[in-house]
């Protein structure tokens, strides 16, 4: 009898353990503050491949700022991501690179009233040594020259299609990519002469691959909402990350990277 | 390596599992019984989602608004390519080494049967390092010959052998394990060269384990997708094979998805039928 005692009484601690800490995150810190509140917690951000730098620098500072609550991501394209939030998948918060994917959401439901924070527009990316000797957006449409595209359903892919048909050019890509970061990276593998990604993305690659600017009468640009997700069960901490990125210290980390205001 | 029996002495144990299995089925313990159930339940039930959600009003228009009947062609014909390349090279390998012995062949055994184990995508990265354009080999292949192997169908038929090739090296090299050497001792005696013994007795012995791995290689092949996917990328036509195409179909167009999910089906069931005789009887695998 005092042996399931203390069988019982172990296996409480257990479970009380395994509440507390699946209900402030992992952060031991967020045991130690106020559990009265309720607020601090763990949040999924489903984000564009596209915002990978700026919103894990964001998420950073968020967490910061807000000491017990803890950001995690998940990025990918938003073409995918919104399939997945309308499947049922756990996200907290959805940062589109295109409003046609937050409208997916949105009349599933699964979001309301979202925020363009963030505006993108094209470059061409080259190896460093520019194999296929690309000097403008028109030298795409020649044969001899490899470009990876995004899969025409992903932003990039349907934007990188709106600079073609203002260039008035045709563009046979020897790839299709699943999104942004995965066309940049078959640019500085080498693998690709080319590839369209976003002027944040030559940015952010630095001196691993080679940006071609595009004319501004022939460039496109894809604007980016953001929204809580319906089911969140942080609503409050989404709704704060929401506001952390519209706010000056979030524009000012978005430009830093190449960002234009929407 | 499964031992495989002599024939009459299957039959006998065949018989005898069958004897066993009926008298079984009136009294399975509760404790075995009901984490069965679960086991087919979470086996079966998808592939039941899988049907009731299927379109089969407009089949035929989900299908064709995709890029499915391309996707198909393609993956049959590079599952094909690499499943013969798989028997070609493939086979000579098992023989080396099931028959031969040389210091570190154990060694090349692991080496070779790696990728069975190795996750699709981490092979898919090697191949892209050693054939892409900027790889150690394919650089120069691309400098000397002009040649770029990403991309390409190709690419897709390298990606599947390597992932494939070693189920029918394994599947083979166990028969020719277990085998019989009599006969091959035999005809040797009676003056028949290496080649010919090779060709007229090793072979025709282990010809059920060549056809069940080349089956078991093809639908492994018909099913890659993160070696295809990495290195081989994504084009309709040329490298986006059924896999591939399921999986982005997913984001557009779903019933195209699951309609894609069917025809592999199928196909699957076929794969596993021509496979009856070995598998589904149970008893000796190789």
């Amino acid at each position: 009898m005092r042996r399931f005692a203390v069988i019982a009484a172990g296996l409480a601690a257990v479970a009380v353990a395994g509440c507390s800490s699946s209900g402030s995150g992992s952060s031991p810190s967020g045991a130690s503050s106020s559990p009265s509140a309720a607020s601090t917690g763990t949040i999924t951000v489903f984000a564009a491949a596209s915002l990978m730098g700026t919103f894990t620098q964001l998420g950073t500072q968020f967490e910061a700022a807000h000491p017990g609550d803890t950001v995690k991501f998940s990025f990918g394209p938003s073409s995918g991501l919104s399939t997945q939030i309308t499947s049922g998948a756990p996200a907290d918060v959805f940062a589109s690179a295109a409003p046609a994917n937050m409208n997916t959401v949105v009349s599933a439901g699964d979001a309301a009233n979202p925020q363009d924070f963030a505006k993108n527009t094209m470059e061409v990316a080259t190896p460093p040594n520019n194999p296929g000797k690309v000097d403008s957006v028109t030298d795409l449409a020649k044969k001899s020259v490899k470009v990876a595209l995004c899969q025409p359903q992903v932003p990039c892919g349907v934007v990188a299609a709106e600079v073609f048909k203002n260039a008035s050019i045709k563009v046979k890509p020897v790839t299709l990519q699943p999104d942004v970061k995965s066309v940049l990276t078959q640019v500085e593998t080498g693998n690709v002469d080319a590839g369209m990604v976003y002027v944040t993305d030559v940015m952010a690659a630095g001196a691993k691959v080679k940006g071609v600017s595009i004319p501004a009468s022939d460039n496109a640009s894809t604007l980016y909402p953001i929204a809580t997700i319906s089911d969140s069960k942080h609503k409050s901490i989404a709704q704060a990350f929401v506001a952390y990125v519209l706010s000056p210290a979030g524009q000012q980390v978005l430009t830093a990277a190449g960002f234009q205001k929407p | 390596m499964v031992p495989v029996s002599a024939p009459s002495h299957l039959t006998a144990r065949e018989r005898a599992r069958r004897a066993a299995r009926g008298g079984a089925s009136r009294s399975v313990p509760a404790p075995l019984l009901v984490p069965a159930l679960i086991a087919v339940g979470f086996l079966v039930l998808p592939l039941v989602g899988l049907l009731i959600r299927a379109p089969w009003s407009h089949m035929g228009a989900a299908l064709s608004g995709s890029d499915a009947t391309q996707a198909l062609i393609l993956s049959l014909w590079t599952a094909s390519a690499s499943t013969a390349i798989s028997l070609v090279i493939g086979v000579p390998l098992a023989w080396v080494l099931a028959r031969s012995s040389f210091p570190g062949q154990r060694l090349l055994r692991a080496l070779v049967t790696l990728p069975l184990v190795l996750p699709p995508v981490v092979g898919g990265v090697a191949l892209l390092l050693a054939f892409g354009r900027t790889g150690f080999l394919g650089q120069y292949l691309d400098s000397w010959f002009g040649l770029t192997i990403p991309f390409t169908p190709l690419a897709v038929v390298m990606a599947e052998t390597f992932v494939a090739m070693p189920f029918l090296i394994i599947t083979v090299e166990g028969a020719l394990r277990s085998a019989d050497q009599g006969f091959e001792e035999a005809a040797a005696t009676l003056g028949a060269k290496r080649m010919t013994v090779f060709r007229r007795v090793t072979l025709p012995l282990v010809a059920p384990s060549l056809g069940a791995g080349g089956v078991l290689c093809w639908a492994r092949a018909l099913g890659e997708f993160g070696a295809t996917i990495t290195f081989a990328g994504s084009f309709p036509g040329q490298t986006e094979t059924m896999p591939i195409a399921v999986y982005y179909a997913l984001e557009t167009d779903p019933d195209a998805a699951i309609a894609l999910s069917l025809v592999l089906l199928v196909v699957s069931i076929a794969v596993l039928i021509s496979l009856r005789d070995h598998w589904l009887r149970g008893g000796s695998a190789a």
